[in-house]
C-alpha cells in the first residue's frame, strides 16, 4: 500500500471511529475514548522523562495536576475568573513546565531508585497541598475540589453540548504531542537525553551539559503533562485531590514501559490499551451472568487482578515492550544471532 | 606547546594519585603515559578530561586555563577522550553515538527541532555528513546502523574515537586504546592513530603495549606511585634504569 493512502486511512479511522463507538457501545465509550486520547498526552509527556532520557519519576501526575488546577482556577466561579481556553491550556503547560525544572533542579545528581523516591514524594507533595490549601484562605478549594469548570468552548459553542467535540480536540492535541515528540527524539536534544540514559558519563566528556539537557527532558515531559490537565478540567468540570494520586502516576508508567519505553508508537499504543482494557473488563460480570446464569466473581474486584495479570505476563514474555522500536527489536534479535553462533561455536569446539 | 601540566597533585584519601606532577604536550606530536598499574595515569587522565578537580597544580590548553572545568566544557574546549572501559551509548547506532559527538559544536534547540527550522535541519544534514565521515575515517562504516553494543570488541574501540573525533578535539587522549586487541587489530591501531596525527590532532595516550608505544609516540613520561619517574624520547626511556626496574623489567 502506498504510504499516503494508508495515512488516509488511518486518518478515515480515527475521524469515524467516535461515531462507530457511539452506534456501537454508546456515549459511555466515546467518553473512553476521550479518557484515552487524554492517556496518550500524559503518557508520551513521561516518556520523554522516563523513555528517552532515563530518570524514573514517579510523580509525573503532579504536573498533571499543576494544569487542572491552573484551568480550575482561572476558569470557574472559585475566584469568578472566566479565562478562555486557548489561553488557559498554553498558560497550563508552562506551569507545568516551570514545576518540572523546579523539580528537576534538586534531583539532578540523583539516578534510578534515589530519583524515583524523590519524585514520588514530590507528586505527593502537590497532592497534599491541593488538599489542604483551603484554610485559612481558600485557594485549592481543599477535598472538595473546584466545581463548575467552565468547558472548553469555542466563541458560543461549548464541546459539552457534544461528546464529539472533546474527542476531535483531544485527537487534534494528542496527534501533536506525538508529532513534537518525534521531532524531538531525531533532534541533537533527543539524542542528548539518549546519550544521558546510556551512559552520562560519557555524555558529559562529550561536551554535553548533562544539567541544562536534564532539566529540558524535565520541562518538556511536565509541560504534555500540564496541557492534558487543563484539558482533563475543562473535560470534567470537576477537579479534586483525588484525581492525582499515586496510583495515577504508577498507571502511567505503566502506559509507557507496557508499550515499549522510548518508542513513539508502542507508548501511545501502551495508553490506549491500558486506560480501555479496565473499562473492557467490566463485562466480564455481566459475560458471566450470561453464560452461566450467576456472578461468581464480582468484576470490580477481579477487574484489577486481571489488570495486573496481564502486566506481569507481558513483563516476562515481552520485557522490551509490547511495541518496541525499530532499533530495539532488532538489537533483541542479534542477540540471539550472537547466542546461536556461539553456541554453534562451543559445539565445534566439542566436536574437535 | 598545546598542553602544559603543572605540579598537579590529586589525593584520595590518604593515598597520593598523583604527585606535583609536570608535563607538557607539543602540538601535533603523540604523547605516551606508561607506568605500573595504579600509577596514576588515569587519574592524570580524568584530571585532564575535568572528570577530577587536582588538589592543587594547574594546567593549560594553548594558555588558556582548565583546571577545575567540567567535564563538558572540556570537550567543548577542546579535550576529547576515550574510556579505559569502553563507554559507549551501547543502545544507539553508531551512527548516532558519532552524532551524539557533534553535540558540542552544534546549537539547535528545542524549538527549532519541534517547528523544523531550516538551520536545525541543515545542521542535522551537517552532522550527519560529518558522522558518516567520521564513521568511514575510522574504518567501520558498514557498521553505521548496528547498535553499538553488537559491534566487535575492536570496532567498539574505533568507534569510541571516532565519537571522540567528532567533537572537533585539539588533543585526542585516549585511554588504553589497545587493551584487549589482538596483533592485527594492534597494527591497523596504530596506523589509525598515525592518520590522526597527520591529520593535525596531537594524542595522549595511556598504553601498556610496550612494542606499540615504543614505535608510535615522540615522547613519553613514566608515571611511578604517582610520581613522574622520567621523560624523553622512546629510546632514552628504554635505556633509563630507574624505568627499567619500575616498569620495562630487565631485559
Amino acid at each position: 500500500m502506498k504510504p499516503f493512502m494508508k495515512t488516509g486511512l488511518y486518518a478515515l479511522l480515527l475521524l469515524t471511529l467516535p461515531f462507530f463507538t457511539d452506534f456501537a457501545f454508546g456515549k459511555t465509550w466515546v467518553r473512553i475514548l476521550d479518557f484515552a486520547l487524554l492517556y496518550v498526552m500524559l503518557a508520551l509527556g513521561l516518556n520523554i522523562v522516563v523513555g528517552f532520557a532515563g530518570l524514573l519519576d514517579l510523580g509525573y501526575v503532579a504536573f498533571f495536576a499543576v494544569g487542572a488546577y491552573l484551568y480550575a482556577l482561572l476558569a470557574s466561579p472559585h475566584f469568578g475568573l472566566h479565562l478562555p481556553f486557548w489561553l488557559l491550556l498554553p498558560m497550563g503547560a508552562f506551569a507545568a513546565g516551570i514545576f518540572g525544572m523546579l523539580l528537576g533542579a534538586p534531583t539532578l545528581r540523583l539516578r534510578g531508585d534515589y530519583l524515583a523516591i524523590v519524585t514520588l514524594g514530590f507528586g505527593e507533595i502537590i497532592r497534599i497541598f491541593l488538599n489542604n490549601l483551603n484554610a485559612p484562605y481558600d485557594i485549592t478549594g481543599g477535598p472538595q475540589g473546584i466545581d463548575l469548570i467552565d468547558p472548553v468552548s469555542l466563541g458560543q459553542f461549548s464541546l459539552n453540548h457534544s461528546v464529539y467535540g472533546y474527542y476531535f480536540l483531544f485527537l487534534f492535541l494528542a496527534l501533536g504531542t506525538a508529532f513534537v515528540s518525534t521531532r524531538l527524539q531525531h533532534s541533537r536534544i533527543g539524542r542528548a537525553w539518549v546519550a544521558i540514559r546510556e551512559d552520562e558519563i560519557a555524555a558529559e566528556a562529550m561536551g554535553i551539559n548533562t544539567r541544562n539537557v536534564k532539566l529540558m527532558a524535565f520541562a518538556m515531559g511536565a509541560s504534555f503533562g500540564g496541557l492534558s490537565g487543563g484539558l482533563f478540567a475543562g473535560f470534567e468540570g470537576f477537579v479534586s485531590p483525588e484525581s492525582f494520586s499515586l496510583t495515577e502516576s504508577i498507571m502511567i508508567l505503566c502506559m509507557v514501559v507496557l508499550g515499549g519505553m522510548g518508542h513513539v508508537r508502542g507508548v501511545i499504543f501502551g495508553s490506549v490499551l491500558l486506560s480501555i482494557l479496565p473499562e473492557a473488563l467490566r463485562y466480564v460480570g455481566p459475560a458471566q451472568q450470561s453464560v452461566f446464569g450467576k456472578i461468581y466473581v464480582d468484576p470490580s474486584s477481579l477487574r484489577m487482578l486481571l489488570f495486573g495479570l496481564a502486566l506481569i505476563l507481558v513483563m516476562l514474555l515481552r520485557p522490551a515492550g509490547l511495541w518496541p522500536s525499530p532499533e530495539r527489536r532488532r538489537e533483541l534479535a542479534a542477540q540471539g544471532e550472537t547466542a546461536r553462533h556461539e553456541n554453534t561455536n562451543v559445539y565445534d569446539a566439542a566436536r574437535d | 606547546m598545546l598542553l602544559e601540566i603543572e605540579n598537579v597533585s590529586k589525593h584520595f584519601g590518604g593515598l597520593a594519585a598523583l604527585t606535583d606532577v609536570s608535563l607538557s604536550i607539543m602540538k601535533g606530536e603523540i604523547y605516551a603515559l606508561i607506568g605500573p598499574n595504579g600509577a596514576g595515569k588515569t587519574t592524570l587522565f580524568n584530571v585532564i578530561t575535568g572528570i577530577y578537580r587536582p588538589d592543587s597544580g594547574n594546567f593549560r590548553l594553548e594558555g588558556m586555563e582548565m583546571a577545575g572545568k567540567k567535564p563538558s566544557m572540556m570537550a567543548k574546549s577542546g579535550i576529547s577522550r576515550t574510556f579505559q572501559n569502553i563507554r559507549l551509548f551501547s543502545n544507539m547506532t553508531a551512527m548516532e553515538n558519532v552524532m551524539v559527538g557533534r553535540h558540542c559544536r552544534t546549537k539547535s534547540g528545542l524549538l527549532g527541532a519541534i517547528f523544523g527550522s531550516r538551520e536545525t535541519r541543515s545542521e542535522e544534514k551537517s552532522v550527519r555528513e560529518k558522522a558518516r565521515h567520521l564513521l568511514d575515517y575510522v574504518g567501520i562504516e558498514q557498521h553505521a546502523q548496528r547498535l553499538a553494543k553488537n559491534l566487535s570488541y575492536g570496532d567498539q574501540r574505533r568507534l569510541e574515537i571516532a565519537r571522540a573525533l567528532a567533537t572537533e578535539p585539539r588533543l585526542l587522549a585516549l585511554d588504553e586504546p589497545a587493551a584487549g586487541m589482538n596483533h592485527s587489530e594492534t597494527d591497523s591501531l596504530r596506523n589509525l592513530l598515525e592518520t590522526i596525527r597527520r591529520d593535525g590532532t596531537t594524542l595522549l595516550l595511556i598504553e601498556h603495549d610496550v612494542k606499540l608505544v615504543m614505535g608510535l609516540c615522540d615522547r613519553l613520561s613514566v608515571l611511578h606511585f604517582g610520581k613522574k619517574i622520567a621523560e624523553g624520547t622512546p629510546s632514552e626511556i628504554a635505556g633509563n634504569p630507574q624505568v627499567v626496574e619500575a616498569y620495562l623489567g630487565a631485559p
